[in-house]
């Protein structure tokens, strides 16, 4: 019976094919906007994430402990408390992506007649892989190199740009604390951190070759910090804990004892600008439900129009048999159908715009399975509350009075 | 033996602006399975009311209207509904074939809300086309019909769930004279060889003549019930009832 059924709203609906073209017109372009603007609201997500990620958003900065000297406290990481075997034990922990031992000194770089004031970073391979960094130019040492102490830099553009102007710095020399080093590697540009510093006017040099070459003598062992790159940002808080009770039993701290370290991270910023997209994100799904709702309310008038035209009809089906419910059900079908198949149009041409719209504004605009669900969900759902009222309406329509007509 | 239609003292009213509007003044009426009658009166008679209430397409206001013994005022409206699906067969003046629909799928249609499946029902409506003489066309429309063809399948359409029931509201009256009396012939053979019992409404003395009892209806109440003699049938008689 339901597929007779829905064989005859079918019928019905190819009988009317202008008028039936033109009311799903409403729910293609509700649904289409919805695809549309989810998916926008997704690439804005990624987008932000990604800039976020950037920044270091599944990243914990472990800093050494204060230094003191005598009653003077020097402040987080001036104390020679972490170790380079305190990162390679972070490393092995569950959820660690990798973890990169640095240290940082200011020093006047060199190079030919030219020389600029700088911070000079002794780290690992791994730093570049924490940070998300990359050479845009030459590459990064390696970690044959690292260990060896080699006399190798990579420069951020910024140091390039002042030490080396125009010319290729790829293979110069660069002079740091009387050292030469050999410039194999110009980092892609990273522009300004949260707190309006240059992050491209740096100088990173192998972790060993600074500790030997660059730090002084008491720090010689030590490190500043440990950047650690943590698999996701759920992860992110048993981490901390685990490096907590990591380096305290590592450092032989009894309970009571203040830590000789601390560890940061960056979810404060990360969670104020997923809840700002998610809200843009809702925003822009709720434009696209209004014209959902429109769409449906076409229906629901196209469907009034519909009955009125077809009084006869369902008089005829009436005298012949049809019960009440089934004329009802009859209406229903071809609205619930009307809303469908709009919807299965409007996915496709929301996909297409999203693509295109993707491909204008550089976004990753992704149409997820979730998203069309709740297309055809709500669809569906706006098929039935808008058929309701036209199909109880020829349901209750008086037999006679509707073969009269 | 129960008597397949009996009406007993049938009163119905009509609310209007003008107040209540009474179209059935008491009509008592008993039709036994296997007649061939013809309720006849001019327009305004009350003969429409009385159609749509023995079609049970409305009910009394008072009075009772019993089919095969059941009282129809006991029946919800989805019982009612079965009734005119299975019980009764339509037929009506112009016809009334969903214009959507081929003709093969008009007849099914009964079948459709009766809960026969597709095969069956198909075939049953193919059957009933041939048996009605227009086999060779089931896939027409009814535009394409000529209106002799389309009240054939208007009647293939009443058969399709075997009911006890003919009923046709001037069924000739939108067809010329020949194809007036063939139709009526397909209602003898059906009503002789299939015991079917068929009630015409018609104001046609012709029509009402080919019947094998006239009932005339006039201002509400039945004013005779009877053979269908000249002067019954042109309205020269005295009341009966």
């Amino acid at each position: 019976m339901i597929a007779t059924m829905l064989a005859e709203a079918w019928s019905a609906l190819i009988a009317n094919r202008l008028r039936s073209t033109l009311t799903m017109l409403g729910m293609i372009i509700g649904v289409a906007a919805v695809i549309l603007m989810l998916a926008i609201g997704g690439g804005v997500q990624k987008q932000v994430a990604d800039s976020i990620s950037g920044l270091g958003s599944n990243m914990l900065i472990v800093t050494a402990g204060s230094g003191r000297s005598g009653g003077i406290f020097g402040g987080a990481g001036t104390g020679a408390t972490l170790r380079i075997d305190d990162a390679d034990s972070i490393a092995k922990l569950d959820n660690v992506v990798a973890a990169a031992p640095s240290t940082s000194v200011p020093a006047q770089a060199v190079a030919g007649p030219a020389n600029w004031a700088t911070q000079v970073t002794g780290s690992t391979p791994a730093y570049f892989q924490v940070n998300e960094w990359t050479a845009a130019d030459g590459r990064i040492f390696t970690d044959r190199e690292e260990r060896a102490g080699a006399r190798v830099a990579v420069m951020g553009q910024t140091t390039a740009d002042k030490l080396f102007g125009a010319n290729d710095p790829l293979g110069q020399m660069v002079r740091i604390k009387g050292i030469s080093f050999t410039i194999i590697g110009l980092l892609a540009k990273r522009g300004q951190g949260f707190g309006g510093q240059d992050r491209d006017d740096v100088i990173v040099v192998p972790l060993t070759t600074a500790l030997r070459l660059l730090q002084g003598n008491f720090f010689r062992r030590s490190i500043r910090t440990i950047a650690v790159s943590v698999a996701s940002a759920e992860a992110l808080e048993p981490v901390t804990d685990d490096i907590n009770t990591l380096l305290r039993r590592k450092h032989r701290l009894r309970p009571g004892d203040q830590d000789d370290f601390q560890v940061a991270n960056l979810t404060a910023i990360t969670d104020t600008l997923t809840t700002t997209t998610k809200a843009i994100s809702l925003l822009l799904a709720a434009i696209g439900s209004i014209s959902l709702v429109v769409g449906g309310i076409g229906i629901m008038n196209i469907m009034l129009v519909s009955v009125t035209e077809r009084t006869r009809e369902i008089g005829i089906r009436m005298a012949i048999g049809a019960s009440r419910a089934a004329v009802r059900l009859q209406f229903l079908l071809e609205a619930l159908m009307l809303s469908l198949i709009g919807c299965g149009i409007g996915v496709a041409v929301g996909t297409g715009l999203a693509m295109l719209a993707g491909g204008a504004i550089g976004f990753d605009t992704k149409v997820t399975a979730f998203a069309v669900t709740i297309a055809f969900a709500v669809s569906a759902s706006i098929g039935i509350f808008f058929g309701w009222w036209p199909a109880t309406r020829a349901a209750k329509l008086s037999p006679i009075e509707a073969l009269r007509s | 033996m129960t008597a397949l239609l009996a009406l007993d003292d049938v009163v119905k009213d009509y609310a209007s602006e003008a107040g209540t509007f009474r179209a059935l003044h008491g009509i008592s009426l008993t039709v036994e399975k296997g007649e061939f009658l013809s309720i006849m009166g001019p327009s305004g008679s009350g003969k429409s009311t009385l159609m749509n209430i023995i079609g049970c397409l409305d009910t009394p206001t008072t009075g009772t209207y019993r089919f095969e013994g059941t009282d129809t005022a006991t029946l919800s409206e989805t019982a009612l509904a079965k009734l005119r699906n299975a019980g009764i067969g339509f037929i009506f003046q112009q016809f009334n074939l969903l214009p959507r629909l081929s003709a093969l799928a008009n007849v099914a249609l009964p079948m459709v809300y009766s809960g026969v499946g597709r095969a069956d029902r198909d075939a049953r409506a193919q059957a009933l086309l041939a048996s009605v003489g227009i086999g060779e066309k089931p896939k027409s429309r009814p535009s394409q019909l000529s209106g002799g063809q389309q009240q054939r399948v208007a009647v293939a359409r009443s058969l399709a769930n075997d009911p006890q029931l003919l009923l046709a509201d001037e069924p000739t009256g939108a067809l010329d004279t020949k194809t007036g009396v063939e139709v009526l012939a397909l209602f003898r053979a059906l009503n002789e060889e299939k015991r079917v019992t068929v009630v015409i409404v018609t104001h046609d003395p012709e029509v009402a003549r080919a019947t094998n009892r006239v009932v005339r209806i006039q201002d509400g109440r039945v004013f005779y019930d009877g053979p269908p003699t000249e002067a019954a049938l042109y309205g020269h008689v005295e009341a009966t009832a």
